[in-house]
């Protein structure tokens, strides 16, 4: 059941995905209806799945690698929702619906087992502390996004060839401000994820702070972006320094999120 | 019952030409009550623009009117009849019509797409209307054509780019900064084309207006105009610290503002984005300047360049238009049709009628003994005769087909309807 809901999900979210990429091209207010549709579809069965998880495990969903990833999508989605009713950014969806889907996609072919929680794990700080990390990474992600579509523009303006795109994306002032607050909203967000895993640690491990190499990517990280938010604010570095920042940014955070995971070992890993 | 255009425009009269033949002020009335006096025309509408002066008609015979038009133009604007002899075209039923949609959807003008022909169209209407020049034809017609021309406006973007210096220089400006309100702008000397570029911006929003020119009295003035304030020009560079847009052309024949200095202003500004538009020739800013980060230059080649794609890219949506026109034209052109069948029919049915009535009334003076009985009984056979005999016909003129306008004249000629013109004018 909760993995047929999966599947609606992750192909509710293809077509959107499609639909997102056609409108690159050939847009119109029917094909961007059609894929907030279909996004909310996604969205609903993708929720229901999380929900159904839940139900099933008796925890927040995110034991595994596949359930990690599944629910760091559903952040971004709900993000973007938020973004595209407040802001209308057009052509937001083209650049943050295939990071959705290509994550979901990841989550789909990792192992989708209900893992039994580790008694180390068996805590209400698993929700706090998981929450804080994926709503920050969302809003990492969706700075990346709203990054690579500054450089875009801003390399319509400098070469002074205004096809293409040019039309369609906002202004630069609107991308490099969207960028700004997306990650003075996913730095806080990081921040209280690794106070609050450090907390955690010392409630259940005794200290806080192990240099397990998930805690150390985090750590790394999040100087990325205070570094991003510091030169800002003291040498003037917006536009396409801050895109740029913001995409080696997001980098940081994919490694950290996969990368650690797979690659190094530490009780931050899945089985 | 026939469509013409009598006319000339922007290519083939010059505008010393064009100046002489428009409709201004009374004119327009004066000249359309004169041309409804003209035996054989029926209706008139009359567009006069800076571009082209246009009268459109519904007449019997398109060759006459246009004969009378050239007599009339001739007369009422006293200009030499040789004149008009390449400048005046027509354009007479199916050809009209496509001349007035093309017309209206802004596709004849000199500016392919721009959106002023529309409003021009419909208020000559308006005006024709309100005198009583117009009847079903027209009106049918000068409907048709607005609303083909909101049709080309929403289903192609043929309307959509800047296709003139000043206005691609605003819709850049709106791509760096999103909303001009609340942008402070520079004037850097004044020329002409500054000017208007100034006045686009202050139109779109822009409110913060400062003139720097080497005549300190000149900037004063100007900057009056645009309620604005006057600098030196020597202070302008400690001004760039607080300006978005600057619009530059002194005239000057080397550069006026360094790359060296620029560097300075934008670490001054916090790196605070900058368009600035070069429009002097030589140019007055250090063209290095559009390498750094988060200035935008564009010097009056660029800007041409940006017109000159934004033109093509009109071409081709253009030929989207002229799609769009030929299958309007397809609706008009049948529903004339059905508009000439309607005569036919009614006289084709008043022509048997005739004959039943006719033949009846001998029949029943030759047999006087008839009783009423009978009488009733052979009106009817008659009636039923002459019925079944004009079903056929009938159908085939009120269905819609391909070859109606000969399927008219055919059943004309067969049944001698000629002399009854049933046509309303």
């Amino acid at each position: 059941m909760e993995t047929m809901l999966f599947e609606l999900a992750l192909t509710c979210y293809f077509a959107a995905t499609i639909v997102c990429l056609l409108e690159l091209f050939k847009g119109s207010k029917a094909t961007s209806r059609i894929m907030v549709g279909l996004v909310i579809a996604g969205f609903a069965l993708h929720t229901a799945n999380i929900a159904a998880r839940y139900v099933i495990s008796g925890h927040m969903p995110t034991a595994s690698l596949h359930e990690a990833t599944s629910f760091f999508s559903w952040c971004i989605v709900l993000l973007f929702f938020f973004l595209e009713y407040r802001y209308r950014i057009g052509l937001l969806g083209s650049f943050i619906m295939p990071v959705v889907f290509i994550l979901m996609l990841t989550s789909s072919i990792l192992p989708r087992k209900i893992e039994n929680l580790s008694p180390l794990l068996q805590s209400s700080w698993l929700f706090i502390h998981t929450a804080f990390a994926f709503i920050g990474d969302a809003a990492f992600a969706m700075a990346f996004g709203v990054g690579i579509m500054y450089l875009i523009q801003e390399h319509y303006v400098k070469s002074k060839h205004l096809g293409g795109l040019f039309k369609k994306l906002p202004s630069l002032q609107i991308l490099d401000e969207m960028n700004y607050r997306l990650i003075t909203i996913g730095f806080p967000f990081l921040s209280l994820a690794i106070i609050s895993g450090s907390l955690w640690a010392e409630s259940s491990l005794g200290t806080f702070w192990r240099w397990d190499p998930k805690e150390v990517w985090s750590l790394i990280t999040w100087f990325i972006y205070a570094l991003v938010l510091h030169v800002r604010l003291t040498q003037g570095w917006r536009g396409k320094r801050a895109a740029i920042l913001s995409i080696i940014g997001f980098s940081a955070v994919l490694f950290t999120f996969f990368g650690v995971n797979l690659l190094l070992k530490g009780y931050h890993s899945f089985k | 019952m026939k469509i013409a255009v009598v006319g000339l425009n922007h290519k083939t009269a010059d505008v010393e030409l064009r100046e002489k033949l428009a409709f201004n002020g009374p004119k327009l009335e004066e000249g359309l009550q004169k041309i409804r006096e003209i035996p054989g025309i029926r209706e008139t509408v009359i567009i006069s623009t800076c571009n082209r002066v246009e009268i459109y008609l519904q007449v019997q015979d398109v060759e006459k009117a246009y004969a009378d038009m050239k007599d009339f133009f001739v007369l009422f604007f006293d200009v030499r009849r040789d004149s008009l002899d390449t400048a005046l075209y027509l354009h007479k039923d199916m050809a009209a019509v496509k001349h007035i949609f093309r017309v209206a959807s802004s596709l004849d003008s000199m500016v392919v797409g721009e959106p002023q022909i529309l409003g021009q169209l419909k208020d000559a209407f308006d005006f024709a209307l309100e005198k009583k020049a117009t009847g079903v034809l027209l009106n049918r017609l000068l409907k048709k054509s607005i609303s083909v021309a909101k049709r080309v406006r929403t289903e192609t973007r043929i309307a959509e780019n800047a296709v003139s210096i000043s206005f691609a220089a605003v819709e850049l400006a709106k791509k760096i900064f999103t909303d001009l309100a609340g942008k402070s702008f520079m004037l850097l000397g004044a020329g002409e084309m500054a000017e208007l570029a100034a006045k686009h911006m202050m139109n779109n929003g822009v409110q913060d207006i400062i003139v720097a020119n080497r005549t300190y009295e000149r900037g004063c003035e100007l900057s009056r105009e645009f309620n604005g304030r006057a600098i030196r020009f020597e202070d302008f560079p400690a001004e760039l610290v607080h300006t978005d847009i600057v619009i530059c052309s002194t005239g000057a024949s080397t550069f006026v503002l360094h790359k060296e200095h620029m560097q300075k202003v934008m670490k001054e500004r916090k790196q605070k984005p900058v368009f600035i538009i070069d429009i002097s020739v030589p140019r007055n800013v250090d063209p290095g300047i559009n390498d750094m980060d988060n200035v935008y230059l564009y010097d009056v080649d660029d800007l041409q360049g940006v017109v000159e794609s934004n033109i093509s890219e009109r071409q081709k949506e253009a030929a989207k238009a002229e799609a769009i026109v030929e299958d309007e034209i397809e609706t008009f052109r049948r529903w004339m049709m059905t508009l000439n069948s309607v005569p036919t029919v009614i006289a084709l049915r008043e022509r048997a009628e005739t004959i039943r009535k006719d033949e009846l009334e001998r029949f029943f003076n030759r047999f006087p003994s008839l009783g009423e009985k009978e009488r009733k009984a052979i009106e009817g056979m008659a009636g039923a005769i002459i019925n079944k005999l004009i079903h056929a016909p009938t159908v085939a003129l009120k269905n819609d087909a391909e070859d109606k306008d000969v399927l008219i004249a055919l059943i004309k000629r067969l049944y001698d309807l000629n002399g009854e013109d049933h046509e309303k004018g």
